[in-house]
């Protein structure tokens, strides 16, 4: 019921981002989703990939620091509300969100992703989202996406 | 006309000064033999006693001290007074973060306000002069040393210290201060701030000012005389012999003259320790022959420089040193202040930091800039910002607090620091001095 994030490090200098992309374009790693976080001087690139394993050989072997982190996906109809329903379940059990991001596609053509990385407890942020029908996706499913 | 604070002394035959120099280092050795046992047994161990030392032609013979000599003694060790004849201390940044502590009886302090005050007077300064000492009062020597060479020629002294731009420009237009004391980068950067504010070089009252504590370059001068209207003069010395003044510019900014009747100059081999002849580059080692709290005997100070005793056009007599060329061990000097790597180091594995780092000295629009450079690890790496940027103020606050100056913190990636086979290149210094 939740999904690996993997990100990794960036220091701010021109391309680094595509000497990443290179690396998992190499190991035929596909990404499904991608943000970037910056300050100043370094940035944080967090994915959602196909394949989890293949990803983080491939960073690990071309020396990019790198983490994973259990993150919430899940699926919106692309409808108006779609995501201010899912929200106001976390708002409602009062789950604080770190940051989100969207991801539109997959096979499903009218539904849209959002990844959510909340605090602290992950298990009970997909339960109540369980409880009112929202399905948070595995990372199998990702992958078949 | 030239003017000089002593004219007796600053224009004095070299006979003369031989005479001062061979007659103080004499009784200093004996004051130093005495009252120093740290001091003492260098000479025993090189096998000199003071009966060896009967001019400065013997000078050769009696042992050096180097900044690690005062960080093993530190912080009385060196002393050749009781603490209750001292009335002051000050201090700059030693080795491996011990700092260099030295000590000043009235005496002391009376002579060292005196050749800040020949400085001044070199540099145009008169009892009608109001003269502007941004240099930082407290530990740091300029601000004081200044202050009291200001007092000594009877200038209005305006103690602005170092900072708060604004402020020290409303003093030199509403006071009209006319000389201007601070470190050469300051001087720059206060240039360019009245610049921006629309102040033409004649607009503004300043006529002189006397830059030290770093080293700057011809083309540095020329900017801030231009943009100031004014005539910079360099100034050289070191907390360890007193602070600034231990030599000085004339009118003619080829050099600084040293005040050879307090100490005596050598040029050594830094290898070998071998005394050069005049005109060899080398480095410049010091003995302070009247000095009472904390006279040093032949102290290394690792700066690069040569003397030069050709006849100089401003009448003085005494010898000239250029400008620093560079320094034989690793200080750097940023900001006017002290700096070693191995400060650097210490800070960053006190804080969990990999010992892969390089230091970036550069210099914008005539300020230093420091950029300590330090790997991402595995271990320090999170998904969260801004427990990274917490960590990285932490090492900011950690490295202020250590040098007394704010180092940018930069975090690059792994294996980004280009290992070397040998000795480590830990510092890029890009300043074009």
């Amino acid at each position: 019921m939740s999904v690996k994030q993997i990100s990794v490090f960036m220091e701010n200098k021109p391309g680094t981002l595509k000497a990443m992309t290179d690396v998992l374009a190499q190991r035929g790693v596909d990404m499904r989703a991608l943000s970037l976080a910056e300050t100043k001087d370094f940035g944080i690139v967090r994915m959602i990939v196909d394949d989890l394993y293949e990803a983080t050989t491939a960073l690990k072997d071309a020396g990019f620091v790198h983490s994973l982190t259990t993150v919430l996906a899940v699926a919106i109809p692309d409808e108006t509300g779609g995501l201010a329903r899912v929200l106001g379940v976390l708002s409602d059990a009062e789950v604080n969100i770190e940051y989100m991001y969207a991801f539109l596609g997959g096979k499903t053509a009218n539904q849209a992703y959002m990844i959510f990385r909340v605090q602290d407890d992950v298990a009970g942020a997909a339960d109540a989202l369980k409880a009112k029908g929202i399905h948070p996706l595995e990372q199998e499913e990702i992958s078949a996406l | 006309m030239e003017r000089y604070y002593q004219p007796e002394i600053e224009t004095a035959p070299y006979e003369q000064i031989k005479a001062w120099q061979d007659e103080r280092l004499v009784k200093q050795v004996q004051n130093v033999w005495d009252n120093v046992p740290y001091y003492r047994k260098k000479m025993e161990e090189k096998g000199v006693t003071p009966a060896d030392i009967k001019s400065t032609a013997d000078l050769h013979k009696l042992p050096f001290l180097s900044k690690d000599d005062l960080r093993k003694a530190y912080p009385y060790g060196l002393m050749a007074r009781p603490l209750s004849d001292c009335v002051r201390i000050q201090s700059t940044s030693g080795t491996t973060g011990k700092r260099v502590v030295a000590f000043y009886t009235q005496h002391d302090i009376d002579l060292w306000d005196e050749c800040c005050a020949r400085a001044i007077v070199a540099a145009g300064g008169t009892k009608d002069d109001v003269c502007q000492v941004s240099y930082g009062y407290g530990l740091f020597t300029g601000g004081p040393g200044l202050n009291g060479g200001s007092h000594k020629v009877g200038c209005l002294t305006i103690p602005t210290s170092s900072g708060n731009t604004e402020r020290q420009i409303m003093f030199i237009m509403d006071l009209s201060a006319t000389i201007l004391c601070c470190t050469p980068s300051y001087a720059a950067y206060i240039g360019e701030t009245m610049k921006e504010m629309g102040l033409t070089p004649d607009q503004i009252p300043l006529k002189a000012g006397i830059f030290g504590a770093e080293a700057w370059s011809e083309e540095m001068r020329q900017d801030i005389q231009n943009t100031l209207g004014i005539k910079a003069y360099d100034i050289y010395g070191l907390t360890e012999l007193s602070g600034p003044g231990v030599s000085f510019e004339c009118s003619e900014q080829t050099g600084m003259h040293i005040n050879e009747d307090h100490f005596i100059a050598e040029i050594i081999d830094p290898k070998t320790g071998e005394v050069l002849p005049e005109g060899a580059t080398g480095e410049l080692v010091f003995t302070s022959i009247t000095k009472e709290a904390f006279p040093l005997l032949r102290y290394r100070t690792r700066d690069i420089c040569t003397l030069t005793r050709k006849p100089c056009s401003c009448g003085r007599t005494h010898v000239k040193m250029t400008k620093p060329q560079g320094r034989s061990d690793d200080m750097l000097i940023i900001r006017g202040v002290n700096v070693f790597p191995s400060q650097i180091e210490t800070v960053l594995l006190n804080n969990g930091y990999p010992a892969n780092y390089q230091i970036i000295v550069d210099r914008v629009n005539h300020t230093d800039t420091l950029d300590v450079q330090v790997e991402m690890t595995s271990e320090m790496f999170t998904d969260n910002l801004g427990e990274i940027e917490a960590r990285q103020k932490k090492l900011v606050d950690a490295l202020r607090s250590m040098l007394g100056l704010t180092a940018k913190v930069t975090l690059v990636a792994p294996k980004s620091i280009v290992r070397s086979e040998g000795k480590a290149v830990r510092v890029i210094d890009k300043r074009k001095i």
